[in-house]
């Protein structure tokens, strides 16, 4: 990797005062926590999903029911990339009937996942109202699908590359974005 | 991978990650909605020369679950038993567009043919073949024992199988032993010489003829079906003789350890290879088995026609 | 006008003139100096015309696999002047009427000696002694008695054959298959059709039949010749009978010198014969056997088989495979090649030893002056990929395509006339 095209837009302080202003933002959108059930898509997105459980227990001073959703079984590209394993799906005991389900995500693209997302939940149960919280949206959406919260906006060619990471998965965290010509 | 006809084409990474598949599906078809939409629009054919409900009805389950379009091909009362070549069936279905074959032949290496003579595009996967191999039920009791022996994660390694009957003519026991091999677990094979394949002293597992002396050190043991036709062939004296010395009944079971587990593919000849009240027992797992029969193909289905990596 | 094999090499020696008149070879000059309808030979090895002890032209019955005409085109093509007809056709040759279609069939096409073997029992179905004696003396005068794809396993019977046959100078070639053995077997019994599922046909199913047939033969003093010898423990079991003065002859066809049974893993049924493929240390000792003279012969059992019979399942496909295009070839590949023959020793296993066992006078002499001219032109420096379309067979069931051979058969005279020249039929 060429480092000289690779810029840092995010680092690890920012996306801690992100997610704080996140959980913020989603308590207060739903009046308390009490309807709240989060889902992370996996496999960033199950991180960034604990990481808003425990800011808003420090927050509100009790845990919301969290859990994971893979929806690669509802992907609309499976013509056209080899088949994946699957990541575990884990929903909270108490289900998501007349909840109000926020799924979170590292980065919102096309908005295609977030598709598969709204399927993979509609088997699942028939929750009050469904939410979307991001750490980067950075456009090009091509579904009439928006978040309700984000971390950073950030604007991008579509051919670069944004990546994620976190100390959960990848040891550290930081939001990079890196030329098409140095992929 | 694009076929799946013999349980020894997987490597340790491919078969785990069916099992890994196949634990997330059934989870996910553990709720009220069991339908996924995952191979809508994709067709799945299930061709039997050889009569099985339950293999037919487990893949048909399975490719039903995940949304797939499926079209039963039976030899009985088809073109298949009025003659209709092997071949001409193959194109018929090419010509209707099957993604994905699933095969169950009395001949041994037919998946094997349906998948290299170029006569069809879309994915073969081995429900049976003859005296050959039987791959997802390898796969079926891979899952069935790593959840009871080994939390339901990773692969077998250590874990002790006996596999006891009639390993001759069974392509369960060949494909377990393909399968356990590569998933680190120690085989042995039980059953009288006569029953054994020429060579099996090649084969990757330990072999005996005295059940007794190998039960107290199992973790599984997996019962053949053994027909009584057999002893006309002479493979041995009579029914009650193999039943004495090789059948599983609650004695013998008393001398396996506690947390050791029964498995059976099924059919089952009650008081043959196994008795009634083993059959029975807590510790028998035939009917989950059946269970996980499906979550397996369901993988096996989702991963081939999705086009599964390839080995390195 | 007499023919002229210009430079020819008889046997690879010494460049010749072979001069050819009224079917035989009249004189054997310096190069240059005989004239006459001159074919140019240089380079070329000259032999005597090969003899084949076991051919299938499936006539009459599976005119859609081979008839005796489409037959014939590929042994002259392959440097046959004589085949041997096996007798399981549809009506088996059990009797002399069948057996003297098929030898008049022969007699029309004119490009080989088509000589009709006799069923030893009726139908093949091993209860019952066909007409041996019928046959013999019909006018095909059969003198190889076979019930081939069947094995004569009835002791008493075949000790009766054996026999009954000395009264005509016969010989009994025995398809040695234990029966009980081999029910529904599909290959070699070994680890592979363990591994593949494949029901085995062991070795001993072979064995077994040559060592009572070789011990009967010595009890009775008659003539036994073993088809298709296919492992080690056979040839040891015929050294041993020839050792002990046993009158025994054998044969090994060119596919059980070349081809493993490894082939069998793709499930491809073109590699389906009886015989089964066997191993490498098969191989080894066959050939071993061959060059020693402890095998006899080299016989192809070319077996045509309609494509649907082979574009099937493995366990559902006819056995047998199409060898007299390609015999030389493989013979020259895995003979003479590794030097286990020369080509002397290859006249001999190819036509020489084949017609004494058959007892047709009129095929492999020595050329020599005074000899019938039945020749075999073949040009030793040539190699060819095999191309299953370009064989005159009219069944393409060769397991050889795509694989390149050394040698090719040019020019064949049968009977002083040139049946192929130029590797084409004249």
């Amino acid at each position: 990797m060429d480092s000289s095209r690779t810029r840092i837009v995010l680092d690890d302080s920012d996306i801690a005062r992100a997610i704080r202003r996140l959980s913020h933002e989603i308590v207060e959108s739903a009046k308390g926590a009490d309807e709240l059930v989060i889902l992370g898509i996996p496999t960033r997105g199950v991180a960034l999903a604990t990481r808003i459980r425990d800011a808003i227990a420090d927050i509100e001073g009790h845990s919301v029911p969290t859990g994971a959703l893979d929806i690669t079984l509802y992907r609309d590209d499976l013509r056209l990339r080899p088949a994946r394993a699957l990541e575990p799906t884990s929903i909270p005991p108490e289900g998501i009937d007349d909840r109000i389900v926020v799924l979170v995500d590292d980065v919102l693209f096309s908005g295609r996942t977030v598709r598969a997302a709204l399927d993979a939940l509609n088997d699942i149960g028939r929750p009050r109202a469904v939410r979307l919280a991001v750490l980067v949206d950075r456009g090009h959406r091509e579904l009439p699908i928006r978040p309700d919260f984000v971390g950073k906006n950030l604007p991008t060619a579509v051919g670069e590359q944004v990546r994620v990471s976190l100390v959960e998965i990848d040891g550290s965290d930081s939001v990079t974005i890196r030329d098409e010509e140095s992929a | 991978m694009k076929h799946l006809l013999s349980a020894g084409d997987l490597d340790r990474d491919q078969a785990i990650t069916i099992l890994d598949t196949a634990a997330e599906l059934a989870a996910l078809t553990d709720r009220s909605v069991k339908k996924l939409p995952t191979l809508r629009g994709r067709t799945v054919v299930n061709l039997f020369f050889e009569d099985s409900t339950r293999t037919r009805i487990s893949f048909e389950v399975a490719a039903k679950r995940l949304s797939a379009d499926v079209i039963n091909f039976a030899a009985k009362g088809s073109s298949v038993s009025k003659g209709e070549s092997l071949k001409d069936t193959a194109l018929t279905l090419e010509a209707m567009g099957a993604d994905a074959v699933v095969i169950r032949h009395n001949l041994s290496g037919a998946p094997h043919r349906l998948a290299t003579a170029g006569w069809i595009g879309g994915s073969v996967v081995n429900a049976g073949d003859g005296t050959h191999e039987h791959p997802t039920q390898a796969l079926l009791d891979a899952f069935t024992m790593r959840k009871h022996l080994r939390d339901g994660t990773g692969d077998l390694e250590g874990v002790r199988v006996g596999i006891v009957g009639d390993v001759l003519h069974s392509r369960v026991a060949r494909s377990n032993v393909l399968l356990l091999r590569t998933l680190g677990a120690q085989v042995t094979l039980v059953a009288p010489p006569t029953l054994l394949p020429l060579g099996v002293e090649t084969w990757p597992c330990d072999v005996s003829y005295d059940i007794d002396s190998v039960l107290p050190r199992l973790d599984a043991i997996m019962m053949l079906r053994v027909q009584g036709e057999r002893m006309h062939d002479a493979y041995f004296p009579s029914a009650l003789e193999y039943s004495r010395l090789y059948g599983l009944d609650s004695a013998r079971m008393s001398t396996l350890p506690d947390h050791a587990v029964i498995l059976h593919p099924g059919p089952m000849n009650r008081g043959m290879e196994i008795s009634a009240d083993v059959a029975d027992s807590p510790r028998a797992l035939m009917v989950e088995q059946v269970a996980n029969g499906v979550s397996v193909r369901m993988a096996v289905l989702y991963l081939l026609l999705g086009g599964m990596k390839e080995n390195d | 006008m007499p023919i002229v094999l210009r430079g020819a090499r008889p046997y690879g020696e010494d460049a010749a003139d072979i001069v050819i008149a009224d079917g035989l070879i009249v004189e054997i000059a310096p190069v240059g100096s005989a004239s006459g309808e001159v074919i140019d030979c240089e380079g070329l090895v000259a032999l005597p015309g090969f003899v084949d002890l076991h051919t299938h032209l499936r006539e009459p019955g599976r005119e859609d696999a081979e008839t005796v005409e489409s037959g014939s085109r590929a042994a002259a093509l392959g440097g046959y002047t004589c085949v041997h007809a096996m007798a399981n056709t549809s009506p088996v040759a059990d009797t002399a009427g069948v057996v003297e279609q098929v030898w008049r069939l022969g007699e029309r096409t004119g490009l080989v000696d088509v000589r009709p073997v006799g069923a030893v029992t009726v139908g093949l179905a091993g209860e019952r002694m066909a007409e041996i004696g019928a046959m013999a003396n019909s006018e095909a005068q059969v003198r190889v008695f076979s019930d081939d794809g069947k094995c004569v396993h009835d002791a008493a019977l075949m000790r009766r054959a054996l026999e009954y046959v000395k009264a005509f100078d016969g010989v009994v070639a025995q398809h040695a298959q234990e029966p009980r053995l081999t029910e529904n077997a599909q290959m070699n019994e070994g680890i592979l059709s363990g591994q593949l599922g494949l029901t085995g046909w062991p070795a001993v199913a072979e064995e077994a039949i040559i060592a009572r047939d070789v011990l009967l033969a010595q009890h009775v003093d008659s003539r036994l010749h073993v088809c298709h010898v296919s492992t080690a423990g056979s040839v040891e079991v015929i050294r041993w009978a020839k050792s002990r003065g046993v009158n025994v002859t054998a044969e090994v066809c060119p596919h059980h010198l070349i081809l493993t049974e490894d082939l069998v893993a793709s499930y491809d049924p073109i590699y389906k014969v009886n015989p089964p493929l066997r191993t490498a240390a098969d191989i080894e000792a066959l050939r071993g056997a061959l060059g020693d003279g402890t095998i006899d012969a080299i016989a192809t059992d070319h077996a045509p088989h309609p494509h649907e019979d082979k574009d099937c399942e493995w366990g559902a496909a006819a056995f047998g495979m199409l060898g007299l295009e390609t015999a030389f070839s493989i013979a020259m590949k895995t003979m003479i090649e590794p030097g286990l023959l020369d080509w002397r020793g290859l006249a001999d296993r190819m036509s020489v030893a084949p017609a004494r066992i058959g007892r047709v006078r009129e095929q492999g002499h020595e050329l020599a002056v005074g000899s019938i001219a039945n020749i075999a032109l073949v040009d030793p420096s040539a190699t060819r990929v095999i191309s299953s379309d370009r064989l005159a067979s009219k069944s393409r069931n060769t397991p050889y395509a795509s694989m390149e051979l050394p040698g090719a058969v040019v020019h064949v005279l049968y009977g002083g006339n040139l049946t192929v020249r130029d590797g084409a039929l004249a």
